[in-house]
């Protein structure tokens, strides 16, 4: 596939997020403003696009020479644990205010599914390394987007009158899944429209 | 065997390569940390109680150090604690403010004050208050389900037998909590060494709490003949004492109708 149809695939048609519905923990946890939702965007898309790559080689270089892919689950698990203590050194070197933002959240994308999903996703789908990472990199995307978008709509929420029961994470919740159908929109018929 | 034994080394390689690796990240990226914190910290009383109007103990030593904030918010360390961190950072602190207490300024539990419904709900008085404003026929007095008592940080809201709650005077560590998380707004402020204080909240008419409740101040202003130095001061049927007035109270105590003139220092069961 080429990589424009990876992107495509991993942004829209398979998003993250609201189609595959992985990683939702920060989606919830931090979209209530924009600014620390497109910082959460951002890490997530380093973790993935840096971890789908090294798992990669991982995956390539070690498990399939010694026979020893079975280890795929802890080992790449590892991979990601170390890349995002890695991000959230830098994050709290460069940006302590973001660091305090995403606060608990930051440390969990070591457990977000997301993050897993799209190294095994990868590593399936027999890309070769350029192809993984930027499997990886759209997928980062689709969450940045996915996150951005529920993050514009809740701000905009904070300034409306919802009927007591629903204020909070339940409003959240119904507009998720309203997202979720809207992208329903995007399946494979619009790749082979676009590219043919 | 042979599957063990590479298994058990390439994920010990990776392991042991990734970890010399943060190891070496975190070396070079190393923020500096003012020992001056941890160091105020180790002075603060460690209650975390959010009275200072920061998130805890840590982030208040941090506000201190690189916020300028004023040494002299915490309340349950008091002029002590304040004192002490003044010395500690060479600047004198202006401790204003007495030490004082929260009260629940109400007696009236469901056997002294009529219940209008039966309530069956989630035992906290914040999902009952929206209920027609508790089940209680006095919207003003205490809902009795105990928020406060679980918000406290020190413990120091016990039940009494007769179902009602109150504060136990040297526990309270002032962080306010209780008056915030309580809807009915009965709680109040009382200075520490004060001797007495007003246990009714109820604004309305004497007749109408004469009906619903037993222990409930009705203004008939006996307290303020009987001690009219005490700064007894009846407003909206309610009695109150200003504390700036320093005469004898203890008549008006002994010769309250209804027995909601109650001392300040409960310090046990």
């Amino acid at each position: 596939m080429s990589y424009v149809g990876i992107i495509i695939t991993f942004v829209f048609i398979n998003n993250f997020i609201l189609t595959q519905f992985l990683g939702l923990c920060p989606f919830i946890g931090v979209s209530k403003n924009v600014e620390s939702a497109v910082g959460m965007g951002f890490a997530v898309t380093f973790v993935t696009s840096l971890a789908s790559l090294v798992t990669w080689m991982i995956q390539h270089f070690i498990l399939v020479p010694l026979g020893l892919e079975f280890l795929q689950t802890i080992s790449f698990i590892l991979v990601i644990a170390a890349l995002v203590q890695l991000v959230e050194m830098v994050i709290q070197k460069i940006s302590p205010p973001l660091y305090k933002a995403l606060g608990i959240y930051l440390p969990l994308i070591t457990t977000n599914c997301a993050v897993l999903g799209i190294a095994l996703i990868a590593v399936r789908s027999n890309y070769d390394p350029l192809e993984s990472f930027v499997a990886g990199l759209a997928a980062g995307l689709g969450f940045l987007l996915a996150i951005f978008l529920m993050s514009n709509i809740r701000e905009k929420l904070d300034g409306e009158w919802i009927p007591g029961p629903f204020r909070g994470v339940p409003i959240a919740f119904i507009t998720a899944g309203l997202m979720a159908l809207g992208f329903m929109a995007f399946d494979r018929a619009l790749l082979n429209n676009l590219l043919g | 065997m042979l599957t063990i034994f590479y298994s058990f080394l390439s994920i010990g390689f990776l392991g042991i390569l990734l970890g010399v690796g943060l190891a070496a990240v975190a070396r070079f990226l190393a923020l500096k940390k003012d020992e001056r914190v941890s160091q105020i910290e180790a002075l603060l009383p460690g209650a975390n109680c959010g009275s200072c109007g920061f998130a805890g103990c840590a982030a208040y030593a941090d506000a201190i150090i690189n916020a300028q904030a004023d040494p002299a918010l915490c309340t349950p360390g008091g002029r002590a604690v304040a004192d002490r961190i003044g010395a500690f950072l060479g600047v004198s602190v202006n401790y204003a403010g007495e030490r004082k207490i929260a009260q629940i300024c109400c007696r009236g539990s469901r056997k002294a004050s009529a219940v209008k419904y039966r309530y069956q709900g989630l035992q906290d008085c914040n999902a009952l208050k929206p209920i027609f404003n508790g089940d209680k026929v006095c919207s003003f007095g205490c809902l009795g389900l105990g928020s406060c008592q679980r918000v406290c940080p020190s413990g120091a809201i016990v039940r009494h037998q007769e179902g009602y709650l109150y504060v136990l005077r040297d526990l309270c560590i002032a962080c306010g909590r209780c008056l915030k998380v309580c809807p009915v707004g009965v709680i109040r402020w009382v200075p520490y060494e004060a001797d007495l204080f007003v246990a009714c909240h109820s604004r309305d008419k004497g007749g109408e709490v004469r009906k619903y409740c037993e222990v409930g101040c009705i203004g008939c202003s006996i307290c303020q003949k009987k001690s009219p130095q005490g700064g007894f001061v009846i407003e909206n049927y309610l009695a109150s004492i200003d504390y700036e007035q320093t005469g004898g109270r203890e008549e008006a105590l002994a010769a309250c109708p209804r027995k909601c003139i109650l001392p300040v220092a409960i310090s046990e069961k």
